[in-house]
């Protein structure tokens, strides 16, 4: 097939119908309301399920129930809504429901403002609800690559039995770009008829369920979720090394949209013959410590320079990543700007 | 002499013996569900959403699949299920606080869209689980906790009548209201709660039975006390009755 | 090689249907392309902008500060944004609207009366495709022909407005190109 131009908002909306998830309830948040005004056509096309809810807090509580049947569904929303939603992420990882989120991130804290944003970094990535939980969280740059997140999240929802989050950002839910669909896989949900709620027909009733009063049972399912999280750690990091093929003075580490930014800087300062590495996280949890300490502590490598769209939250894996080694340089930008690339460049060459 | 059994557990409960304290009447609720849940033979298609509150363990009690929600979120849970699985049976058990208080976004949208699963809505006006607290259906002047010297209606409002609340909805419904204090008022309830289940049952509507439950550990009283209390001053303030059924509504139209 | 343009003046213009179309006949000549749209209540009444990217090679940062290419529909958007084209680059000021000019000499400046070419053409709502046929003129970062079928294929559901969009989008050209003429 070929490529046809989509605003990220609606690539958000057909990666998830192609994935087989035919079950969406939602509440509009600018920048991601297009994912609701495109699945409300679109829905009914393929046989699925549209529902405006009347709350973030109650579409997230809307696909709790949803996932309990085995059906892949799934929510999408922006940093004030998913602030809303986290009470029922917690509730979905402890009930081990897969479904899969989108957060298209805004500026913040509080109602901030309705462009593009990476302030919530941490809380996708240390909880955001209340509990021991764990997200795997994707990062994706390109209005293409999160068509390709989307759809490997239903997949690994459905393999890890967990709720997944791809944080985009208003930029890449606002943009068009072309997208490709033809080499998505074809969905492949495993068989969940041994936990689902759809009836107690001919065997014992199903339950699903988080409260464990006895401390005995509260831990043992937390160290089940721990072990859980951490076969997500040894099997699902992902990141990418632009121009790391061979020692850097000076790394770049940003994910998503700045990531993006900071891959033309490299371009730029290549033409110049000044050779700079990038490091992008693409799972944000689980985090990419081991490939990055090990670019960190090659001896050539002088200094890590972080670039977020926000004051420093990234930084701290940055930081647990190196052990602090060697030097970390920060540059932010927040309430709505992108960094561009000239500021990136700028930054760079104050640390050459 | 042959026996022959006239009175048994219903397929639709388990063996399990309920936490619940002597007097309260959460069981006799459970029971009639149950009952229903056989006599109409839903069971296998059922799934039960429990609460927070005293019966967020219905489901040990229950022998049909369940699943526990957020506070207050059951209707929105209970949406998702039914959306995603209309085939199913699906019936929310909720308590005052759970849906007139923290739920009552979830209940009221739940309702006005018309979702077709049942609301099993257990009033006992206080707090149950957390130690008798103040609810939203705590009558005037009742002492709790968190209303040592009554409830004060003129600094926090008077009880909801959910029952009346949800009946303002234009969207057809089936919302009643019983109680469970006396044997008379129990056939009743099973009366309200097979039709409950039976709308449901034939997709047309929403359906709501609120019941008038009681609390005597958290309002200190014997379960006999207990049981006059509801008939001396809840049933008063919160009537029994239907109030909404998807018939009238349409004659109404 | 790589084009960025931004498409700004008043919200209800047309502004960002231009970049679109712009940034379909891109895809279609198989380049990369990427539009990006000032969002929000910008959007409702005030200034808009989009920009788009049309490139031989996958485009990094969506972000353009100082684009290749203007088109400005209205004055507010010709002051703030003419100061930020890059030298040598193209402005496509709509003159019906714009009764100044960038005062850049390191640009080429082409003054097209948008609105009264379409009011000429009986479509008073066809400035954007005016100012469009005039860009792609000037810059042929597409070619016209592309960009017609790109038209006729976006209104296929409204088809009464293909044939006067069409019309607008040629006639830009025309005048452009004669503009073009006389700046040489």
């Amino acid at each position: 097939m070929a490529k046809v131009l989509l605003k990220g908002c609606e690539a958000i909306g057909e990666a998830a119908v192609r994935a087989g998830a035919l079950r969406y309830f939602a509440y509009p948040i600018t920048p991601q309301s297009e994912v609701a005004e495109y699945l409300v056509r679109r829905m009914p096309e393929v046989g699925g399920v549209f529902l405006q809810a009347e709350s973030e807090v109650a579409a997230s509580n809307m696909i709790f129930g949803a996932a309990s049947t085995g059906e892949r569904v799934f929510t999408t929303s922006s940093s004030p809504g998913i602030s809303l939603m986290s009470e029922a992420l917690s509730y979905i990882a402890a009930a081990e429901l897969p479904c899969v989120f989108v957060n298209v991130v805004r500026n913040g804290p509080g109602l901030g403002g309705i462009l593009p944003s990476q302030g919530d970094y941490l809380q996708a990535t240390r909880g955001g609800g209340h509990g021991d939980y764990k997200l795997l969280v994707l990062a994706p740059s390109t209005v293409q690559e999160t068509v390709e997140h989307i759809m490997l999240a239903f997949e690994l929802a459905d393999q890890y039995r967990n709720p997944i989050m791809v944080m985009a950002d208003g930029l890449i839910g606002q943009m068009m770009e072309p997208v490709d669909f033809s080499a998505a896989p074809k969905p492949n949900p495993p068989d969940k008829s041994s936990w689902a709620t759809t009836g107690a027909k001919g065997r014992k009733p199903h339950l699903i369920k988080t409260l464990f009063l006895s401390p005995q049972l509260g831990e043992e399912h937390n160290r089940k979720l721990a072990a859980k999280y951490d076969k997500m750690r040894a099997n699902e990091v992902r990141y990418e090394a632009y121009n790391l093929d061979e020692p850097r003075k000076v790394v770049m580490v940003a994910f998503g949209t700045t990531a993006r930014v900071c891959k033309t800087a490299v371009d730029a300062l290549k033409k110049e013959g000044i050779e700079i590495g990038l490091f992008r996280p693409i799972t944000l949890f689980p985090y990419p410590y081991k490939p990055l300490r090990d670019i960190a502590e090659r001896n050539e490598m002088r200094h890590l320079l972080v670039v977020e769209m926000n004051m420093g939250q990234m930084i701290e894996d940055v930081r647990l990543a190196t052990s602090d080694r060697k030097p970390i340089t920060f540059y932010g930008r927040q309430g709505g700007i992108v960094p561009s690339p000239e500021e990136v460049v700028e930054e760079i060459r104050k640390l050459l | 002499m042959a026996c022959k059994i006239i009175f048994d557990r219903p397929e639709s409960m388990t063996e399990t013996i309920t936490h619940y304290c002597p007097g309260c009447t959460h069981g006799v609720i459970h029971r009639l569900v149950a009952e229903i849940l056989d006599e109409l033979g839903l069971r296998e298609r059922a799934v039960g959403v429990a609460p927070v509150g005293c019966s967020v363990l219905a489901y040990n009690y229950f022998n049909c699949d369940f699943l526990e929600a957020a506070h207050g979120r059951a209707p929105a849970f209970a949406t998702g299920l039914k959306r995603t699985r209309p085939d199913l049976i699906i019936f929310t058990y909720q308590g005052d606080g759970d849906l007139a208080s923290i739920g009552i976004a979830e209940i009221i949208h739940a309702a006005n869209r018309g979702e077709k699963f049942t609301t099993i809505f257990v009033n006992n006006a206080i707090y149950g689980m957390t130690g008798g607290q103040m609810a939203p259906t705590t009558l005037p002047g009742q002492v709790t906790t968190t209303s040592p010297f009554g409830r004060d209606v003129a600094n926090v409002g008077y009880p909801m009548r959910m029952r009346e609340l949800l009946s303002a909805l234009r969207t057809p419904a089936y919302i009643a209201r019983v109680a469970v204090h006396t044997p008379r008022h129990i056939i009743e309830a099973k009366k309200a709660v097979r039709k409950a289940f039976t709308y449901q049952n034939e997709g047309r509507c929403f359906s709501m039975v609120e019941f008038l439950s009681t609390c005597p550990t958290n309002w200190g009283m014997t379960p006999v006390e207990a049981t006059q209390w509801v008939q001396d001053n809840m049933v008063p303030y919160f009537p029994l009755g239907e109030l909404k059924t998807p018939e009238e509504e349409q004659d109404a139209d | 090689m790589q084009i960025e343009v931004k498409f700004a003046g008043f919200g209800g213009q047309g502004i960002m249907s231009a970049g679109k179309f712009l940034a379909e006949a891109g895809l279609e000549e198989g380049k990369e392309v990427v539009w990006i749209p000032s969002y929000g209540p910008e959007m409702r009444g005030g200034t808009a902008y989009c920009t788009v990217v049309v490139s031989e090679q996958p485009i990094g940062s969506p972000i353009i500060n100082n684009p290749t290419h203007l088109v400005v529909m209205n004055r507010p958007s010709l002051e703030k944004f003419a100061p930020t084209i890059q030298p040598n680059g193209i402005i496509i000021i709509n003159s019906s609207l714009i009764p100044i000019t960038s005062e850049r000499t390191d640009v080429t400046e082409i003054l097209i009366p948008c609105n009264q070419i379409a009011i000429e053409l009986n479509n008073t709502r066809g400035a954007n495709m005016v100012a469009l046929g005039a860009y792609v003129a000037c810059s042929k970062v597409v070619s016209l022909e592309v960009l017609e079928k790109i038209i006729r294929q976006e209104f296929a559901k409204k088809p009464k407005f293909i044939e006067g969009n069409v019309a607008a989008l040629k006639r830009g050209a025309e005048v452009a190109s004669q503009e073009m003429e006389k700046a040489k």
